[in-house]
């Protein structure tokens, strides 16, 4: 098929953009160019400049030294996450359709269905109000919402499978359904849940963003992309860059693991080629 | 039909009742009481036995639940701690800023989600559904708060066609039109570049179906059988996405709130937040939660209405 080929750039521009993220992330739990914590007035709303590649922002810290930082808080709340998501939504939603049609089943869609009235945002509002603002609850908040994400995509991949031959086949030589669901079903709709894994990361970049944005994330002195874009908010059109570079990270980022998403489902399900670029 | 209707009926009716015992009880884990949580360390005793009292605190759990509850279903949300004023009216003037926020924003979505996601499924791999598409790549990645500063740059910092910020009220529709169109455009985007991928994805399926290869046999042309045929099955989707967007957008629009000065319902929140004001906490919290399952429920009959399949398969 020509048109695989014609999509094959778009897996390697978002495997290197989230292998580039990924090791900016790494790289400032060792160095980084400035002190992130280090307010130096003297040296404020600087553009960037050789010392200061991307410039500082109104404390006079150091931006490129924020981003990286930053860049290490958004992967660490979505990698929580979008586990959290995973490690409760995977086996809820295996086990709804080892026992389709059952009480068991009716009480886990359900019970998505109520979650899902619930979005990200207001979960964190929730929880803030009760526990006040922080990283913990940013990840509580957007991993909440992932779980009937996972939970209703296992539970149609697998009831998919349960008729196939093979799960019989598995059925007849004595296995259970725990078994069979861990044995047979989980490795079959792995890919699945790898390629909607790479969409939810994305999605919890940007939640996180928006909920440091309003406040309710990651907490000072911990910099973060989204507060680095509240903070610059009222200095918008002094010093554009302070708002302008945090922006630009978020929208590579999430762009790199979206191409990296779509790239994927190209090679798991060739069927899809071609219908969603 | 009717059973049909019955059964969602009934769904919402759970739904919202599952959510509200969420919601409150929630609240009801809170480290110390809600009124000692609410004023804080320094409070006198007799202020604490006062809202107490005034939050009924003093009555049994199941007890205020059910007052909170039939309060609601009566339109009363009680009165807020730090406006001192019924929470009702409150969120009443705010949604009058919110709400047409959402829907404005939903129209322009979809204005521009459709024609693009038409022309991009009509050019197939062509120039102009590449361009469309890369574009929607990058609208998809863009935060909606950030769109908005830029927008506020441009158009409100250099251009000077907008004010960045502030509400006038409706008296003046005009002057309240221009002041939501920034944070509409803002909002908006986002979620076109959604829209118009599934239109056009959608269009896609649409034109391999049997019925518009019968179409073309009996002579239209594909731009013909495209508008005849193939749109309204396309839009049978797009429909349900419209739907989940409108709770997206009523959920985004508190953090848009927060770009423009905007009034809304976000900005309640946050000042309710910071005041440790739990009656709008839990007030506007409920609000948006039956906004998200009332829509998903309008939806879910819309869809039965456009697809009488949907109408026998599921009680």
């Amino acid at each position: 098929m020509k048109k695989g080929t014609r999509l094959q750039p778009n897996l390697l521009i978002g495997a290197a953009i989230s292998l580039l993220v990924l090791a900016m992330a790494l790289l400032s739990l060792v160095w980084t160019p400035f002190d992130v914590t280090v307010l130096v007035v003297g040296d404020r709303l600087q553009p960037p400049n050789g010392t200061h590649w991307l410039g500082t922002d109104h404390f006079g810290r150091d931006i490129f030294s924020m981003i990286l930082v930053g860049a290490r808080t958004s992967i660490a709340v979505a990698v929580v996450a979008v586990g959290l998501g995973i490690g409760l939504g995977v086996p809820l939603g295996l086990a709804a359709a080892a026992n389709a049609g059952s009480l068991l089943d009716d009480l886990v869609m359900r019970g998505n269905d109520i979650v899902f009235a619930f979005p990200a945002l207001i979960i964190a509002i929730l929880i803030t109000a009760i526990f006040g603002p922080g990283a913990i609850n940013a990840i509580v908040a957007i991993g909440i919402f992932n779980i009937p994400v996972f939970a209703r995509l296992t539970r149609g991949s697998a009831l998919a499978l349960w008729p196939r031959d093979f799960i019989k086949a598995a059925r007849l030589a004595g296995k259970g359904r725990v078994l069979i669901s861990i044995e047979h079903i989980l490795p079959n709709v792995a890919n699945t849940l790898i390629v909607q894994a790479t969409i939810q990361f994305s999605l919890a970049i940007l939640a996180e963003a928006g909920l440091a944005y309003v406040g309710l994330g990651a907490q000072p002195p911990m910099p973060s992309w989204g507060r680095m874009l509240a903070e610059a908010q009222t200095m918008i059109a002094l010093a554009p860059h302070v708002a302008i570079i945090p922006g630009l990270a978020i929208v590579v980022t999430v762009l790199g693991l979206n191409l990296l998403g779509d790239g994927l489902r190209d090679i798991f399900d060739p069927r899809m080629r071609g219908r969603r670029p | 039909m009717t059973r049909f209707v019955l059964g969602r009926v009934t769904m919402m009716l759970a739904s919202l009742l599952v959510a509200s015992i969420v919601i409150f009880l929630v609240l009801e884990v809170l480290p110390g009481d809600p009124a000692a949580f609410m004023l804080g360390l320094n409070s006198s005793a007799e202020a604490l036995q006062a809202l107490r009292e005034q939050l009924g605190l003093n009555q049994p759990v199941l007890a205020r639940y059910g007052a909170w509850l039939s309060g609601m279903v009566r339109g009363d949300f009680g009165i807020s701690y730090t406006y001192r004023v019924p929470v009702a009216g409150l969120i009443a003037d705010r949604l009058w800023v919110s709400l047409p926020l959402a829907i404005y924003a939903l129209t322009l979505s979809t204005l521009i989600a459709i024609p693009v996601g038409l022309l991009a499924a009509a050019n197939r791999n062509g120039a102009v559904d590449l361009g469309a598409m890369g574009l929607a790549q990058i609208g998809i990645a863009l935060p909606n708060f950030w769109f908005a500063m830029l927008l506020v740059l441009v158009f409100s910092v250099g251009l000077r066609w907008f004010s960045s910020g502030g509400f006038p009220g409706w008296e003046d529709p005009g002057a309240a039109m221009a002041a939501l169109t920034l944070p509409a455009i803002a909002l908006a985007l986002p979620q076109a570049s959604i829209l118009a991928r599934i239109m056009r994805s959608s269009l896609i399926d649409a034109l391999e179906e049997d019925y518009v290869r019968t179409a073309r046999a009996k002579g239209l042309t594909r731009t013909q059988a495209l508008i005849r045929h193939a749109l309204r099955n396309a839009l049978i989707p797009v429909i349900t996405i419209m739907g989940l967007q409108f709770s997206f957008l009523l959920a985004g629009a508190i953090i848009i709130e927060n770009v423009f000065y905007l009034p809304g319902l976000g900005r309640l929140a946050f000042q309710a937040i910071s005041a440790r004001d739990l009656i709008v906490v839990r007030s506007v919290v409920m609000i948006l939660v039956f906004a998200v399952i009332v829509v998903t429920f309008l939806v879910d009959i819309a869809y039965a209405l456009v697809d009488p399949r949907l109408r026998q398969g599921r009680p």
